[in-house]
């Protein structure tokens, strides 16, 4: 018992610390390959901290939904990554919820935020929310595609099950469904991280914004806890990508040789993804609105395919 | 030994006294408040008595039969309380006590505050013949109950019948309900036949008994004469017409339990009359299913009416548990019961969440409609501050029928979601590719239902009043907010203590497939819901609760430590420096499912119109009207020709409708000739 909570307080810390880590080695190798200086590895962190140090304003429209949302966003959030393998195989929590509740808690997180944002009763709150409910929408289907890939190819929706089943089969990520499937799921992370090209996480014009118009009004301890959250909701995606199609290395246990090989491992996988989203959002520009859908409809059409491929290769 | 039979008959006598006792009061003109309270408790005790009957019957295992000869052939006043029919009459008084509750707050306003006592009859009639409708054993009885529902909602439906939006929904409703029932009585007919017999238990199994096309026929008839009331699409036209225009209480009833009769009839037919059925029916149920879901979100999310909003989210949870039955048909017709029982379990759950949360939200909208006198989205806001209560329960219902966690709805559709995933395994060739895009387009559904829900509360009760109605609501009475509060418990508690309903269902997979499932879908001390085993998948809705309260103190953890003497000042929103921030800038319902509606747009054929009046430049406008509207799709392309169709028809018929009565006796005489003469063979 006293292990089991061990691992959950190893996790919670893990997800803690690196999340922003993931954010901020994003900015600076972006500003990198454009030859610019950048913030600096370490920038996320200090926000964090001056963000919660910092006094707030509360708008005089918020209701108690408004001062809810960013505990609840975080705290759903962090749950969630407790669901999902990253250093060893089993994930502290994986057997009460899988793959579905992950979905799900990243939901509900989603649903506050969305009301949070119309709570202030500004036009732009209401823009992000309008924008933000409409994408993760049509993302949806393209995401549970995937997520049914993995889940049908393992036979589980427990991702602790599935990362296991992948770690027997060491090139199962070979397997055409399993190419196809991260390709969607990658289409997926993409656009439910705000990500360019379906959102700038860096714009200044609260026209363009979409998850950025959302928390316009929050600031203070408030916008650092949905910061920390939106950089948690990242390395969950991005551990989901990593550890279920791309499960070696990972420890069965929590012997300290093989969980530090696995943290090294995950670490560098982890390094691997960020280069390829950082690369993604250098190289494209900015989608119209209306164009994320066809964006998305082509990762609803990976999805079907990779599970057609399941039932024609049978992998 | 559980008294089934005597609490069983003592809720029947109690709603049929309380209807006579409604009915004398209104022709003795007694209009007195107390009237409708009474009555309501009344309706209370009713539902409370069959409630317990219910329960005892789902918890011994018992089933009790009774009937009275009624002197005519076929017809027996029988009624069995069996599994299936103690689970609806569950649901329904279980939804009856709230709501009976709720009206004794809501009937001291409103139209039907006018006439209580006549409100008060119909209602507890209506009571009465749903019970009958979930527990008769007779075809005749059960269609005779059938009509009586049928009825006693239209009158309710019509209380405020001098609007004419009212009287026109309810004709839809009447009509659709009969078309509805014809088709019913041809398919019970057409078993009946088989059978030979009018008796529920005869017709067992005889779906089989009937040759391929008859039973095909049979089955056809009645799949789509249940769906008109279930309002599956595109047989679903009358359900937004006539559920936004009755009374609150009555809508909440309307869509959480009269249309459950539907899909009552529908679990009955598939699972008990037919034991098995081809492979394109269970296809058929879950293309509808799959249909009705998607379409019935995203007519919602165009919706500013929140009553027209929230009848349209009706069809898309009937869609929902369609596709629990549709994927349960064809796991039996491949021969997996385990997997079956576990569809029809999601199925059937869906169905009592859905009662659940969809009463719940209706009478919060009664709640608000009353409190700021409009049914109108556009015309609301900032109700939060002055309904606080209300808000709090709808916003409990719009998480549970988002299927977010950890409350019913995403229990439910959690099963629905493993339903679907095991049928890629379980069924060969194609057949096994509708189950993954379906669990899809239920992921799309279920996040559209989540947008379409941030925009019905956020609107309402968010941010600023946009009219003087919503500035100056107020908070319901007690007896109001006591009835939700019934509700939004039940929500918490069929979500967190799903582990111990579960076992309702075991006997109900039984009759169906002689497997009971309930046993493997929980594990883990009662902790653990599972997807058949706990390898396929888990998840405890509980232990998920639990863990999002103990994580709450990693952010109050560091708001003690970092920003606890951090100055927290409150401040206006940012209005880009304009003079004040008014309600005119904020974001509208139309506005919130503009990007929804030009996406969709090849669905909806949105139209608009912008009319800018200026004095010297275009650019500085005086005066913008904007209007907008999508194209009702089903009603002009379907529904529009049907009519005419019958029209012309109509008129052609009027030929032989002279009036005259002989004419009228030589019809009826030569029906009985040519009866005797083909009718009567042996």
């Amino acid at each position: 018992m006293i292990e089991y909570t061990l691992s959950i307080l190893v996790h919670l810390a893990l997800v803690l610390l690196l999340s922003p880590l993931v954010t901020g080695f994003n900015r600076t190798f972006k500003a990198r390959v454009q030859t610019r200086r950048g913030p600096g590895l370490f920038q996320p962190y200090r926000d964090l901290y001056k963000l919660l140090r910092k006094g707030m304003v509360i708008p005089e429209t918020a209701s108690w939904i408004f001062t809810a949302t960013p505990f609840i966003l975080f705290v759903t959030t962090l749950l969630a990554s407790l669901l999902i393998p990253s250093v060893t195989a089993q994930a502290p929590l994986s057997l009460f919820g899988g793959v579905l509740a992950v979905v799900y808690l990243l939901a509900l997180g989603r649903f506050f935020l969305a009301l949070g944002g119309l709570d202030t009763g500004s036009s732009f709150g209401g823009l992000g929310s309008s924008r933000e409910m409409t994408i993760s929408a049509i993302a949806e289907p393209a995401l549970m595609l995937a997520v049914f890939t993995v889940a049908i190819g393992a036979g589980s929706t427990n991702l602790s099950i599935v990362a296991q089943a992948g770690l027997s089969q060491s090139w199962r990520f070979l397997a055409p469904s399993q190419m196809l499937a991260f390709a969607a799921l990658f289409i997926v992370l993409i656009a439910e991280t705000g990500r360019i090209p379906v959102d700038n996480p860096a714009t200044h014009l609260e026209l363009t914004m979409i998850h950025e118009a959302m928390i316009l009004e929050y600031s203070g301890p408030y916008l650092a806890l949905i910061e920390w959250a939106a950089a948690i909701k990242q390395l969950v995606l991005m551990t989901i990508l990593v550890n279920v199609f791309f499960p070696f290395g990972l420890s069965p246990d929590w012997s300290p040789v093989p969980v530090l090989i696995s943290l090294g491992l995950f670490l560098f996988k982890l390094l691997l993804l960020s280069i390829i989203v950082a690369l993604v959002e250098v190289t494209n520009a900015k989608m119209r609105l209306f164009r994320v859908p066809e964006l998305l409809a082509i990762g609803f059409v990976l999805g079907a395919l990779a599970l057609v491929s399941t039932f024609l290769f049978q992998g | 030994m559980w008294p089934i039979r005597e609490l069983y008959s003592a809720g029947l006598l109690v709603y049929a006294i309380a209807a006579l006792a409604g009915l004398s009061a209104y022709l003795r003109k007694t209009h007195a408040a107390w009237v409708a309270s009474w009555l309501c408790y009344a309706s209370l005790t009713g539902a409370a008595l069959e409630f317990f009957a219910s329960v005892g019957a789902l918890a011994t295992g018992a089933e009790f039969n009774w009937s009275l000869p009624s002197g005519i052939p076929f017809l027996h006043y029988g009624v069995r309380l069996d599994p299936l029919s103690a689970f609806f009459n569950l649901t329904l008084s279980l939804l009856g006590a709230c709501v009976a509750v709720y009206s004794v707050g809501y009937l001291k306003h409103g139209v039907a505050h006018r006439r209580p006592g006549l409100f008060c009859c119909f209602f507890n009639l209506m009571l009465l013949a749903l019970t009958l409708v979930f527990t008769a054993s007779n075809v005749v009885f059960f269609l005779i109950a059938w009509e009586l529902v049928v009825v006693t909602s239209y009158f309710l439906v019509v209380t405020d019948h001098e609007s004419e939006e009212t009287r026109e929904g309810g004709m839809l409703y009447m009509l659709m309900s009969r078309a509805g029932t014809g088709l019913m009585f041809v398919g019970f007919l057409l078993l009946a036949t088989a059978a030979g017999s009018m008796e529920f238990q005869a017709l067992h199994g005889s779906g089989e008994k009937l040759s391929p096309g008859v039973g095909a026929a049979a089955f056809l008839l009645l799949f789509f004469g249940f769906g008109v009331k279930a309002g599956i699409i595109p047989l679903h036209i009358w359900l937004p017409a006539a559920h936004p225009v009755a009374p609150s209480n009555v809508s909440a009833l309307m869509s959480g339990i009269v249309i459950k009769t539907g899909i009552y009839g529908m679990a009955r037919v598939f699972f008990d009359f037919y034991g098995n059925t081809p492979v394109w029916a269970g296809m058929l149920v879950l293309v509808a299913g799959v249909v009705s879901a998607l379409l019935g979100v995203l007519y919602a999310l165009m919706e500013h009416d929140l009553k027209r909003l929230l009848a349209y989210h009706s069809i898309e949870n009937i869609g929902i548990i369609l596709m629990g039955f549709g994927s349960a048909m064809l796991f039996r017709s491949f021969g997996h019961p385990q997997l079956a029982a576990l569809a029809l379990v999601a199925g059937l759950f869906h169905t009592l969440n859905h009662g659940v949360f969809k009463c719940l939200l209706f009478l919060g909208a009664g709640s608000v409609l009353q409190g700021a006198g409009t049914r109108n989205m556009e015309e609301m806001g900032g109700l939060i501050r002055r309904m606080p209560w209300t808000a709090l329960f709808f916003l409990i219902g719009a998480i549970a029928i988002s299927g977010l966690p950890p409350l019913n709805g995403f229990v439910s559709e959690w099963f629905t979601y493993q339903g679907l995933l095991a049928g890629f395994g379980a069924t060969p060739t194609l057949t096994r590719m509708a189950f993954p895009i379906a669990g899809a387009l239920l992921a799309l559904t279920a996040a559209l239902a989540a947008a379409c829900f941030v925009k019905a509360f956020g609107i309402t009760f968010l941010a600023l009043p946009r009219s003087e109605n919503a500035e100056s609501a107020i908070e319901s009475p007690i007896s109001m907010q006591i009835g939700m509060a019934g509700l939004a418990a039940t929500c918490v508690a069929l979500g967190l203590g799903a582990t111990w309903f579960i076992p309702v269902f075991a006997p109900i997979t039984q009759n169906a497939f002689g497997v009971q499932i309930s046993g493997q879908l929980v594990a883990g001390n009662g902790l653990l819901l599972t997807a058949g085993s706990l390898h396929n998948g888990s998840v405890s809705p509980l232990v998920l609760a639990i863990a999002l309260l103990g994580l709450a103190g990693v952010p109050l953890a560091m708001w003690f430590v970092l920003g606890r003497k951090s100055p927290r000042t409150i401040g206006p929103t940012w209005d880009c420096g304009l003079p004040g921030l008014t309600a005119a800038n904020e974001y509208t319902a139309t506005a919130f499912s503009k990007p929804l509606r030009m996406i969709f747009g090849a669905l909806f054929r949105p139209r608009r119109e912008i009319q800018a009046e200026f004095d010297v430049s275009p650019y500085y406008p005086k005066a913008i009207r904007f209007a907008s509207e999508i194209q009702p799709t089903f009603e002009t392309h379907i529904y529009e020709p049907l009519r005419v169709g019958i029209l012309a028809i109509a008129a052609r018929m009027r030929k032989i409708q002279t009036g005259s009565i002989h004419a009228y006796l030589a019809y009826i005489f030569v029906t009985l000739i040519l009866l005797l003469i083909f009718g009567v063979r042996e």
